[in-house]
């Protein structure tokens, strides 16, 4: 199970915040900050993988982690979840977001919150992992796009 | 950066040409955001947010809203959110959209609701309908966009009411809804699986759709349910390996490729559930070893997800029933990942050798020189990987090097692996290190744990031991101390204080002017002054000039508990009178028989503590084993041995290996002559010179010597290579046949140096020093009447309770002191320390108990009729003043403790705004309730929910009743009162063949012989009734002179326990999933057979 999904950039301000467990909101902010600790501090030649910090389970738990230019996407797992699947889903979500908004960035993410969260909503389902096929995904987002493009022309 | 402004400037016109009809509102999203980038300060973010915050409150309760401005309100209301601002009272309007809008303000409206409310939140009630409806909905955004909120929000009550509406789904003609609706079953099963039972034969269908996508999402649920029971899907191998072949072969559309490797996650999930098929079934695993070949075969290319299906493929091939071929091939796949420069790969590598050890050590040994090279990697998680996996293979021989590898990583030793110290000197220095790398970061037991190990031994034996630590701690005292940490200082202190005197050769002045020396250090904390003092109180008489200087000094310190203790060092170095009546010198007449205790002996036999049996009664117990200390528990770990252990894991595996293992043995030979140590190892011995000088040698056969000769011929090691080398071998020592023990963490024969230790509960008659175990003994035996004693104990209880704890033996007896009000504090200090947060002794201070409990022992009358039938304990009087008097009664509910407060009101008049609070540290405190106001001669019934998620022997609870007799004026009423582990165990209903199955998969366990209630006809069965009695097990089946009995915490972790008669004792053997539960369960189980 995927217990929580966090993206900052490398100042640790949050881009997406997603929690698939429920942690109290001053929690929630405790758990970016430590992520955001441990993570920062890594360089960019050791591995992906590290245990989760003390907020969020320990040793049980499992950050795996990419970083891209500004952003660190972060997935938070539990001991059920392969880690190079995982690492492999993160960049499956990042290429998904990068045909999406052609040309991904940081800015992308900032303004388009709710739609990052559309397109991740088709990635994972309730923590668990629902699609890993590109093109699938990308289907029902523009299924979607679709929907508010209507809107927009009805409004014209 | 610059790209990134680039791309700002390039990008922000598009976004509103896109939305053309939003720009407006969009604008505020936009403001938002920049006017939060151009921030300097966190104070300054807060003040934007909070005026946002006002904003948007001001816009959701204006009636000119328009439904697409609540869109984008609500955008702004998650970004306040996710950077951690309330925005709580958006949530109503969350659900408002999801109701009433259409599909676009529906899914905002959704996402809101899964972002911000959790799964317990009441207004998710206000959802339902909505949800109903839109699933059936004829727009497929909208059962999509219901099926993901029910999946991601929905609690187990509200599972009901979709349910049926979701399993339509099922055969739903759109192949992404079907998925969808699988995935929410499968969330539906995780939290509540008796809802789901009857639609396995959908599960099933799902399997075999047409569409790849919805059978891969059925494999989630089918991983899970054979995670729980194998045995019922064994028939399901040859689908999930026809699978499995079809993926492999490339069958599936091109669209499920990545990376040109077909369908990789699915591939994953299939290898998963194959080797939880196949664990330990040969016919099962027969079926599958073609495909699994297939699988290493195919998986050669060069990309992360294929070493993604490696892993799987290994991992299952080693679970499963071996085979050699594809062990070999496993093998060599393991010696890839580990060989790899790709750094994940490494990790997997190491992982993977970790999990395999278990089975076969000979891996490990191959890659001795990469793991060694690994421990001094610069990753974190490479090194803590690798000390994981040399933590599984510590034994007595590699004990040394391990432990200072340990300790050169970040100082964290279980302390368990010192179970095998080699000598004094080494676990004294080792311990030097812990606790001056490790210092204050220790766990507090730590500190305590060694002292007691000093203090509790006997004076002949352990002498040696404490001389050398004498003299260790004045050579590091001599040297620079500002850098120590406070608790290496108190042990330091504490040491000399009590042992100095052991060691002739120092002159007590010298011990004197360190510790003082000490005292005048800035760093050193009040705490820690304490200590020091007390040990200066300890160490005998003759310098008093020494001393009375230091009195001096001391008497104008602002500290007040330092100036008390100065005074009393000054006026007892003056006395020697009251010095020699106060501080008993160890040479002096000892009262052996101990009968100052004879008194608190009989009052804890009297409430139910078992009796003191001497060493030689005393089983074998696990040396050096700290982990009942810190529980303090009463119970002594009796080391297993391999000829104990039946599982048929360890046995399938040595029968299956015994060839490679006995290479293995040659290969250990290298280099072992000598333990490797900073000065120990001797060079001149070379590697390739027959090993004669090692016992097992000379019981070699021949052919395993050819074995080794063709080993061990290696290219000539550089000789920055040997030091290497050498590590290696000292590390890899003792990984042959021999020594398969030590794979288990066990030790058959550790050094004899360190095997005693009296268990707490005897220590605590014998010993002062063993103050928890003492403290929490008496504890216990207190609550062997009633587990949930509640209100004060009499007076002189606490009061005894507390001489047991003190400090050290001398001070004891130091009644004359008692009433100091510094010793106090000191014991204050120390015991605070020493006792953990659930030891808190409780000492109520509200008025003694007047009523005898049996007066309200009608009280249950008064429960709620739901409640009634719940089987339940005693009335118990909680406390009571003028007005009100408080009774509590436990109910045993199977997912949590009931615990009933009856409050009464004694007055003729009305009592109002009764509110009962009640805390509790360790548990989870669920329910509650608050009544309005009380009659007269009335009484009323509030009950809690406890629920204990992990462990602990007792729990103190503490709760406050406040109420009104007249306006205005508010009174409160403390009351407390402990709970036992007892309470929270329920039987766990199983038959023996899950039981055994159950017993396979769980990790923990802890053996202990106990008392057989042999006053009957038959002895097992009387003695596992009593057991059942006393703690509510579920007892399996009984067979012969074996029975087997299941039990679990709450709802929670389940505990096997396995008991065969073994003489006159009963052998018990128990397993759980949690480390802890099986020792409080034995715990208890010790406690119900001393007192039946």
């Amino acid at each position: 199970m995927i217990k929580a999904i966090l993206i900052f950039n490398n100042h640790g301000k949050p881009r997406l915040i997603r929690f698939y467990q429920y942690f109290a909101e001053d929690m929630q902010q405790q758990i970016i900050r430590e992520t955001f600790h441990l993570v920062s501090k890594r360089d960019d030649n050791v591995c992906n993988f590290l245990e989760g910090g003390s907020l969020i389970g320990g040793s049980d738990y499992k950050l795996i982690y990419r970083h891209y230019a500004t952003l660190y996407f972060v997935f938070c797992v539990d001991s059920s979840e392969s880690e190079l699947g995982i690492l492999d889903l993160i960049q499956v979500f990042v290429e998904t977001l990068d045909k999406c908004f052609e040309n991904v960035c940081e800015l992308d993410l900032i303004f388009h919150m709710d739609k990052v969260h559309y397109i991740l909503q088709e990635v994972v389902m309730g923590g668990m992992v629902l699609e890993t096929n590109m093109n699938e995904i990308v289907a029902q987002v523009e299924l979607q796009n679709r929907m508010e493009k209507s809107e927009v022309n009805q409004v014209i | 950066m610059s790209d990134v402004v680039e791309k700002t400037l390039t990008a922000l016109p598009g976004l509103f040409e896109s939305q053309t009809g939003a720009a407006k509102i969009t604008n505020r999203l936009r403001q938002l955001i920049k006017s939060i980038t151009e921030l300097t300060s966190k104070h300054e973010e807060e003040n934007l947010i909070k005026r946002e915050l006002s904003a948007i409150k001001e816009q959701v309760s204006s009636p000119n809203t328009t439904m697409k401005q609540m869109r984008e309100i609500m955008v702004r209301a998650m970004y306040c959110e996710m950077l951690g601002y309330d925005a709580s009272f958006t949530y109503i309007h969350a659900i408002k959209l999801a109701q009433q809008g259409g599909v676009l303000e529906k899914r905002v409206g959704y996402l809101a609701v899964s972002l911000f409310l959790n799964e317990g939140h009441e207004l998710l009630l206000l959802l339902v309908n909505t949800v109903l409806k839109d699933l059936q909905s004829t727009n497929l955004i909208e059962v999509c966009m219901a099926l993901t909120v029910v999946a991601q929000v929905f609690p187990k009550d509200m599972i009901p009411a979709v349910l049926p509406l979701v399993e339509d789904k099922l055969s739903h003609p759109k192949e992404i809804i079907r998925r969808k609706a699988v995935l929410a079953l499968y969330k539906f099963y995780l939290i509540a699986p008796n809802q789901v039972q009857h639609i396995h034969a959908k599960f099933c269908k799902a399997l075999s759709d047409k569409d790849p996508g919805v059978m891969a999402s059925s494999l989630h649920i089918y991983l899970q349910l054979i995670r729980e029971s194998p045995d019922s899907y064994k028939d399901l191998t040859g689908s999930f390996v026809t699978i499995l072949k079809q993926v492999l072969g490339g069958k599936l559309p091109v669209d499920f490729n990545y990376h040109s490797v077909p369908a990789p996650w699915l591939q994953i999930q299939l290898l998963r559930i194959l080797s939880l098929l196949g664990k330990e079934d040969q016919s099962t695993s027969e079926l599958m070893y073609e495909v699994l070949d297939e699988s290493l075969r195919r998986a050669e290319m060069n990309h992360n997800i294929t070493y993604a299906i490696l892993y799987e493929c290994v991992k299952a091939v080693y679970t499963i029933h071996p085979k050699a071929e594809l062990l070999e091939k496993a093998a060599r796949c393991i010696g890839n990942f580990v060989l790899s420069p790709k750094i994940n790969l490494k990790y997997l590598g190491l992982k993977a050798l970790t999990y395999v050890v278990q089975h076969d050590a000979k891996l490990a040994l191959q890659h001795q020189m990469t793991i060694i090279e690994c421990l001094d990697h610069s990753d974190f998680t490479i090194k803590r990987e690798t000390l994981e996996l040399l933590f599984r293979i510590t034994n007595a021989q590699n004990v040394t090097v391990i432990v200072e590898k340990m300790l050169d990583f970040l100082c964290y030793v279980p302390i368990k692996t010192l179970t095998f110290a080699p000598d004094n000197s080494w676990f004294i220095q080792t311990m030097n290190d812990v606790f001056s790398i490790g210092g204050d970061l220790l766990q507090q037991d730590d500190p305590n744990n060694f002292l007691r190990l000093l203090a509790e031994g006997k004076p002949e034996e352990d002498d040696q031991l404490r001389l050398y630590a004498v003299e260790s701690y004045l050579t590091v005292l001599k040297g620079h101390t500002s850098h120590l940490p406070q608790c290496f200082l108190q042990v330091m202190s504490w040491v000399l204080g009590e042992y100095a005197h052991l060691q002739e050769s120092v002159d007590r002045r010298e011990v004197i002017r360190l510790l003082t020396q000490l005292l005048d250090q800035r760093s050193v904390s009040s705490e820690t002054r304490v200590w020091i003092l007390s040990a200066l109180t300890k160490i005998p008489e003759g310098q008093t000039d020494l001393i009375l200087d230091l009195a001096e000094s001391l008497s104008s310190s602002q500290d007040t508990v330092l100036r008390q203790q100065a005074q009393e060092l000054r006026h007892l170095s003056q006395d020697s009178q009251l010095r020699e009546w106060v501080l008993v010198e160890n040479s002096c007449a000892v009262d052996s028989s101990l009968s100052f205790l004879d008194g608190f002996v009989s009052e804890a036999l009297a409430a139910g503590a078992a009796p003191y049996k001497p060493p030689h009664q005393r089983q074998e117990e696990l040396s050096l084993n700290l982990e009942p200390y810190s529980f303090s528990l009463p119970v002594s770990l009796s080391s297993c041995s391999i000829t104990d252990r039946q599982s048929p894991t360890l046995l399938s595996v040595s029968s299956g290996l015994s060839g490679n293992s006995a290479e293995l043995s040659t290969l250990i030979l290298e280099g072992v002559k000598r333990v490797w140590g900073k000065d120990g190892y001797l060079p001149q011995k070379e590697a390739t010179a027959p090993p004669v000088d090692e016992p097992s040698a000379a019981v070699q056969p021949a052919s395993q010597q050819e074995a080794a000769e063709r080993i061990e011929p290696r290219p000539e090691p550089s000789t920055q290579n040997q030091d290497k080398q050498q590590l290696a071998s000292s590390l890899f020592v003792g990984l042959g046949v021999g020594s398969s023990v030590s794979l288990l963490g066990k030790s058959e024969a550790p050094p004899p140096r360190f095997r005693k230790k009296p268990r707490p509960h005897e220590s605590s008659s014998s010993s002062g020093t063993s103050k928890r175990s003492s403290d929490s003994s008496s504890r216990s035996s207190r609550n062997t009447t009633d587990s949930f004693l509640y209100g004060s104990f009499p007076e002189e209880e606490p009061a005894t309770s507390i001489s047991t704890f003190d400090h050290t033996p001398k001070s004891t007896t130091a009644n004359g002191l008692s009433q100091n009000k510094d010793t106090k504090e000191d014991r204050h200090a120390n015991t605070s320390q020493i006792l953990g947060g659930d030891m808190v002794i409780v000492r109520p201070s509200t008025i003694q108990d007047k009523h005898p409990p049996s007066v309200s022992s009608d009280l249950t009358a008064l429960l709620p009729a739901d409640l009634k039938d719940l089987p339940h304990s005693d009335v118990i009087s909680l406390t009571s003043d003028p007005s009100l008097s408080l009774s509590s009664c436990r109910l045993f509910r199977d997912e949590a403790l009931l615990l009933v407060i009856f409050i009464s009101n004694c007055t003729e008049t009305v009592i109002k705004d009764v509110a009962v609070q009640l805390t509790c540290e360790e548990l989870k405190v669920c329910t509650g309730n608050v009544m309005d106001c009380l009659e007269a001669r009335s009484t009323s019934v509030c009950h809690y929910a406890l629920l204990m998620d992990d462990p602990h022997t007792n729990v103190s609870l503490t709760g406050t009743v406040s109420y009104q007799t007249q306006p205005g004026h508010t009174n409160t009423l403390p009351f407390s009162g402990t709970l036992s582990t007892a309470d929270f165990i329920r039987p766990l209903v199983v038959t023996t063949e899950e039981y055994g199955k159950l017993w396979l998969s769980l990790s923990h366990d802890v053996k202990q012989n106990l008392k057989l209630l042999t006053d009957a006809g038959d002895p097992l069965r009387t003695t596992l009734n009593a057991l059942k009695d006393a703690l509510q097990l579920h007892v399996v089946d009984i067979i012969g002179s074996e029975g087997i009995v299941a039990c679990r915490l709450l709802s929670g972790a389940p505990c096997l326990l396995h008991c065969r008669v073994n003489g006159a004792a009963l052998a018990m053997w128990l397993r759980s999933p949690h480390p802890a539960l099986p020792d409080f369960i034995l715990y208890h189980c010790q406690r119900a057979l001393a007192h039946h």
